[in-house]
């Protein structure tokens, strides 16, 4: 799935304007990850790898997992815009960042039903 | 961390130039060298191909696989230049290491002919082993006694001819310096990506060096993480001065957890930081006692497969 089809799915917003960079909202998203937890989604398998991070936390931290963990894109759910120095490093390390107004539950159903997977079930090359 | 702990690496490969690495003792033959002559060149300097130079300018690069395809072809002998690659990917003198970084990444090529940039002559030739020569020369990092294992790593240490070669970084994290967390983390993955590490290993890497962070940030006054890279594998010691845990078996424990409440909301916190490290590691041990300090060894051996290899054998197993 394309990150911009996932931005329409969730109604969402992109944090500092479409990404650029060649693939911009062309990249892909393989899988999903949703968690305030974030030792949880700090997994060596690669499972998230090309991965979408769902988060209700706005700190920078969770721009700092997502570099490390490989994840493609960070979206904060409940319409809670993250945090500046959370935008700064995003904007530092090119990680696209979006904002979605629907709760957690809603946001990843509706991942599911449009046929985002979990990231341990996702297929192809993670890296 | 402080800023001047940002990786020395990274730094040093815009800051060193190629002509400060480059080898600049060269075997080179001319155009009208005849094919014939030129394995016993090849053989005798223990070289897979030179450069061609006609009046100190370089006209191409005439490599072992020239000569195997000619012999191969069964053709009459004939001048070196008729065989030889004339389109050939240069480098100056002048340019950062990072530009022949790229270029190899780029072409696949082992070596770059270095060219004086206001003459155009042939002045060396600077391969991934100069690089890394140069990069260890500046860090003076010690090459520690030979414990050959056969491993093979990929990509930068092949071209490392060392009995053992390693790269020594070190980050230093401030206690309760929240906001500069996964700096450490973030250096050595991206120093790491550059150095040609296999994708997995590096996060294995930068997830243990992430939570080890993490750890000296939230209970610690700070402390040092060093990373040594070496062909088999990547070893992280993470050192601080107290408080210690005073029962490292139940710290290990998932979900175990004495961090505050600060912590916590910011997502961290949940007691699977230790037990997160040992997922990354192949080895791993813990020395610590209340009131001293702690010393945190993981060792990650470095994978060798490529990714495509790796995942082919997923799916047959």
């Amino acid at each position: 799935m394309k990150l911009e089809e996932v931005r329409r799915i969730l109604d969402a917003e992109w944090v500092g304007g479409r990404p650029k960079g060649p693939e911009g909202g062309d990249r892909a998203v393989r899988s999903c990850h949703a968690s305030d937890l974030m030792s949880d989604v700090l997994i060596p398998s690669g499972a998230c790898a090309g991965s979408l991070l769902l988060t209700g936390l706005t700190n920078a931290q969770v721009v700092r997992v997502a570099e490390i963990s490989d994840f493609t894109a960070v979206c904060f759910v409940r319409g809670k815009p993250p945090q500046p120095e959370a935008v700064k490093l995003a904007e530092e390390k090119g990680i696209p960042l979006l904002v979605a107004p629907l709760s957690m539950f809603e946001a990843c159903g509706r991942l599911y039903t449009q046929g985002l997977v979990p990231g341990d079930r996702a297929k192809g090359d993670a890296d | 961390m402080t800023g001047e702990d940002v990786t020395k690496i990274q730094e040093m490969i815009y800051e060193l130039l190629v002509r400060e690495v480059m080898t600049k003792k060269v075997i080179t033959v001319m155009p009208s060298t005849p094919m014939r002559d030129l394995r016993e060149i090849l053989r005798l300097n223990r070289i897979s191909g030179a450069p061609v130079v006609e009046e100190g300018r370089l006209v191409g690069v005439i490599s072992i696989e020239d000569f195997i395809r000619w012999l191969a072809d069964g053709s009459p002998d004939c001048p070196v230049a008729d065989r030889m690659t004339k389109d050939v990917k240069t480098i100056h003198d002048d340019e950062q290491l990072v530009q022949a970084v790229n270029r190899f990444e780029r072409s696949g090529f082992g070596r770059l002919p270095v060219l004086d940039r206001s003459t155009g002559y042939l002045v060396g030739v600077v391969t991934k082993g100069d690089i890394i020569g140069g990069l260890l020369k500046r860090l003076e990092v010690d090459y520690r006694e030979a414990e050959t294992r056969g491993a093979r790593s990929r990509h930068i240490f092949q071209d490392i001819v060392a009995d053992q070669s390693s790269l020594v970084l070190e980050y230093r994290v401030r206690g309760a310096d929240f906001a500069r967390a996964g700096a450490s983390a973030s250096g050595l993955k991206t120093t790491l990506r550059r150095l040609g590490i296999h994708s997995q290993t590096t996060r294995r890497a930068a997830i243990a060096t992430y939570e080890a962070e993490m750890n000296l940030i939230v209970f610690t006054e700070g402390g040092r993480i060093t990373v040594q890279v070496a062909p088999e594998m990547i070893r992280l010691e993470v050192e601080d001065g107290g408080p210690g845990i005073p029962d490292i078996e139940r710290a290990m424990q998932p979900g175990f957890s004495t961090a505050p409440d600060w912590v916590r909301e910011l997502g961290f916190g949940a007691g699977m930081g230790l037990a997160n490290i040992r997922n990354c590691a192949d080895r791993m041990s813990l020395d610590s006692a209340a009131g001293k300090g702690t010393r945190l060894q993981v060792e990650i051996l470095m994978e060798q497969q490529s990714d495509a290899e790796r995942d082919s054998a997923e799916t047959r197993a």
